[in-house]
């Protein structure tokens, strides 16, 4: 689960990481009093949107910039005005954008060096990692790609936690020293202690920043949830907003369903995560573009496959439908049965190739081919793609 | 021989009397798989009938471990308890822990992790479909099976299977049955970023194994775990080895259904970790129903007899 900027700097003061000064507007009707909390001079007017690149990103009305550096506050309502309801474009959208729905204004600061700090997961230590460079305010991938000399992480025994001499090592690496440095400990402490206690996947500080005046301040904040923790973190859960997510993935998974719309125009319905990537896979392979991945899951109900068609064909793209079921442990017949009940019910007017196999296939298949319903079998995987593809290609 | 489990092996359940964890104990009974023991704290004491079968439960791994001479365990436990309940595992001494449980916090499982360091007990998973040796009877009846794979599309021979996904090991376990080729054993490691065994241990495991004589390696998107086992194949392994990766189409950035599978820079791209199999010598499937014949031909090429 991803959060705002807004929200994530929020958790940033709770856990004592200092920020920029700043406060949120949620309507237009807000704008001026969230301007009044802040003091009078330069202003950073910053759309609030789940996506990078926003500074770079453009709206759909051709206003340029959805972070902007604005000289007075009576400049930063203007902008935060052009901004609040606008449908921004960056390179991390696609080409619809999202409508921003919050500005967060924050007090501009005097920058005197920026830096990149984050706290993740490293997958092949199985521990937190902290990454810091000194190379900050620019796409990190980047600096790993053109000079990973400036990169550099410390891993974290989990049964200690942080330790002191970690983050004297993270300081020093970033070269900072004196009140700077003491500043950028009580950040880094601070930040990591977030990421334990709130079951972060991932916080990112992308520029970290020095101060003329010695202070260290994030100031941008990118935080990501372990979806799987959310049933013991109801303060993060209340921080979701539905807005930024896709209506159908919502539906998906208020059924239990694991759905990711994609560009293409075959829809696919699996059951089982592998099964369902390498389904898109070989729809490719075979020159077709999946729709989406859809994975219903290791005991898939009759409900559940009805509800899974009318999430695929609620995408207008969907050209033709690919079922791909390896039923180990549920019986194909019961698959059979519900995907002939979603037809009917759903109605279609589309190509839909379904490959059954596993246990009691040939009942399953009986119950596909004695539906009357113009259902094309495939005998594999390879076979059933080569099928759908062709048919949607007319 | 087989790896990590024989048709020998007595199993214990934790979480029988769920309903996930009974219609899988019952499913592995009936596939003849010793089940032992079933462990739910507060019902010791009662059993778990089927059929023939009275399996005695228990309130502790420990007990029931001592009880029953059980070696292993199959995992059931809800989320918010499974991590508990995987240490205990390796409280008891059991050489085997098996977490089937989907949607354990990364946290607990840094910290599990982190905690059986140094610990007998080998965890495989979370989030996966457990293990299979499959058996000589019927439908490689009289296997032993713990998890929730189909046991009867195995049978009893000589390829190594292992995969982070459940449906893709059935798919490649399937394909080579109806070839007529066995396996040793089939692994499911599961799909979460951190879990106790990887791809590289279970692939030293079937390299080492006297009755293995291919190996299917299915991997996917996210992390380096399978570039880590391929580059130790092109060192050591001296067995025919086939390779799928799952995911090349998959957006980065969006976790695609398992936990683990997320792209997030450019090692772990499908494309990538491909790359590295050819590299190491590993047949790649070219699409998930090219599996078998991707060892097949692997084993042409070394003159390997799979079966």
């Amino acid at each position: 689960m991803n959060i705002h900027e807004y929200q994530a700097k929020a958790l940033f003061e709770k856990f004592g990481v200092a920020v920029p000064k700043g406060a949120a507007a949620r309507s237009a009707g807000e704008l001026a009093g969230a301007l009044a909390a802040l003091p009078e001079g330069p202003t950073m007017v910053k759309s609030q949107i789940h996506a990078g690149g926003r500074g770079k990103g453009a709206f759909t009305d051709g206003y340029k910039g959805g972070v902007k550096f604005c000289k007075t506050k009576a400049e930063a309502l203007e902008v935060a005005a052009r901004m609040l309801g606008n449908t921004l474009v960056t390179a991390q959208t696609g080409p619809a954008g999202r409508k921003v729905q919050t500005i967060y204004f924050t007090t501009a600061s005097d920058i005197k060096k920026e830096y990149y700090l984050a706290v993740l997961l490293d997958r092949a230590a199985s521990r937190p990692v902290v990454v810091a460079s000194t190379e900050g305010g620019v796409e990190i991938e980047k600096v790993a790609h053109e000079t990973p000399e400036k990169i550099f992480k410390v891993v974290v025994d989990p049964a200690y936690g942080l330790a002191d001499f970690q983050v004297r090592e993270l300081a020093a690496g970033l070269g900072l020293s004196g009140a700077e440095s003491k500043n950028a400990a009580k950040l880094i402490r601070g930040l990591y202690a977030m990421y334990w206690a709130t079951d972060a996947s991932m916080i990112e500080v992308n520029p970290l920043i020095t101060t003329p005046a010695g202070d260290v301040l994030a100031l941008d904040a990118k935080v990501s949830f372990d979806d799987n923790a959310l049933f013991r973190q109801p303060e993060i859960v209340a921080l979701r907003d539905l807005n930024e997510e896709d209506p159908k993935e919502i539906e998906a998974s208020k059924h239990g369903l694991s759905y990711i719309a994609l560009d293409g125009n075959i829809a696919c319905l699996v059951n089982g995560a592998g099964l369902a990537m390498s389904t898109m896979d070989i729809i490719k392979h075979f020159g077709g573009s999946p729709a989406n991945f859809l994975d219903v899951g290791g005991g898939a109900s009759k409900d559940q496959v009805v509800a899974a068609f009318k999430i695929i064909l609620g995408d207008p793209n969907v050209k033709g439908i690919f079922v791909n079921i390896f039923g180990g442990i549920m019986d194909c017949n019961v698959i059979a049965t519900g995907i002939v009940e979603a037809v009917r019910e759903v109605g279609l007017r589309l190509p839909l190739v379904v490959r059954l196999e596993g246990n009691n296939v040939m009942a399953g298949k009986a119950t596909l081919a004695g539906s009357g319903l113009t259902i094309v079998s495939g005998d594999s995987m390879a076979d059933a793609a080569q099928k759908i593809v062709k048919l949607v290609a007319g | 021989m087989a790896i990590l489990i024989t048709p020998q092996t007595k199993i214990l359940v934790q979480g029988i009397t769920g309903d996930f964890g009974g219609r899988h104990a019952r499913l592995s009974l009936d596939y003849g798989t010793l089940v032992v023991a079933g462990v739910t704290p507060g019902k010791g004491g009662l059993f778990f009938e089927h059929g023939p079968h009275r399996v005695p439960i228990f309130n502790s791994v420990k007990e029931a471990a001592r009880a029953t001479g059980a070696s292993a365990s199959a995992i059931f436990v809800p989320p918010p308890f499974a991590a508990d309940a995987i240490l205990e595992c390796a409280d008891a001494g059991l050489d085997l822990a098996v977490a089937i449980t989907e949607g354990i916090p990364i946290r607990d499982m840094v910290r599990v992790k982190r905690a059986m360091a140094g610990s007998r007990t080998r965890l495989l998973g979370p989030n996966c479909p457990g293990v299979v040796t499959p058996g000589t009877g019927d439908r490689s009846n009289g296997g032993c099976r713990i998890g929730i794979a189909p046991g009867y599309i195995h049978r009893k021979g000589r390829v190594g299977v292992v995969s982070r996904s459940g449906t893709l090991t059935y798919e490649a376990v399937y394909q080579l049955t109806v070839r007529g080729i066995g396996q040793s054993t089939s692994v499911g490691i599961g799909g979460d970023p951190v879990n106790g065994t990887s791809h590289l241990d279970i692939v030293r495991m079937f390299s080492a194994d006297p009755e293995t004589r291919g190996i299917v390696m299915i991997g996917e998107i996210g992390g380096s775990a399978e570039v880590e086992a391929a580059r130790w194949i092109k060192a050591h392994c001296k067995k025919p080895v086939a390779g799928f990766i799952a995911g090349s189409t998959a957006p980065a950035g969006r976790r695609m259904g398992h936990a683990g599978a997320i792209v997030g820079g450019a090692e772990d791209t499908a494309a990538a970790k491909i790359a590295v199999f050819k590299e190491c010598g590993i047949e790649v499937a070219a699409t998930p129903s090219d599996m078998a014949d991707a060892l097949i031909r692997a084993a042409q090429a070394m003159g390997v007899a799979l079966d």
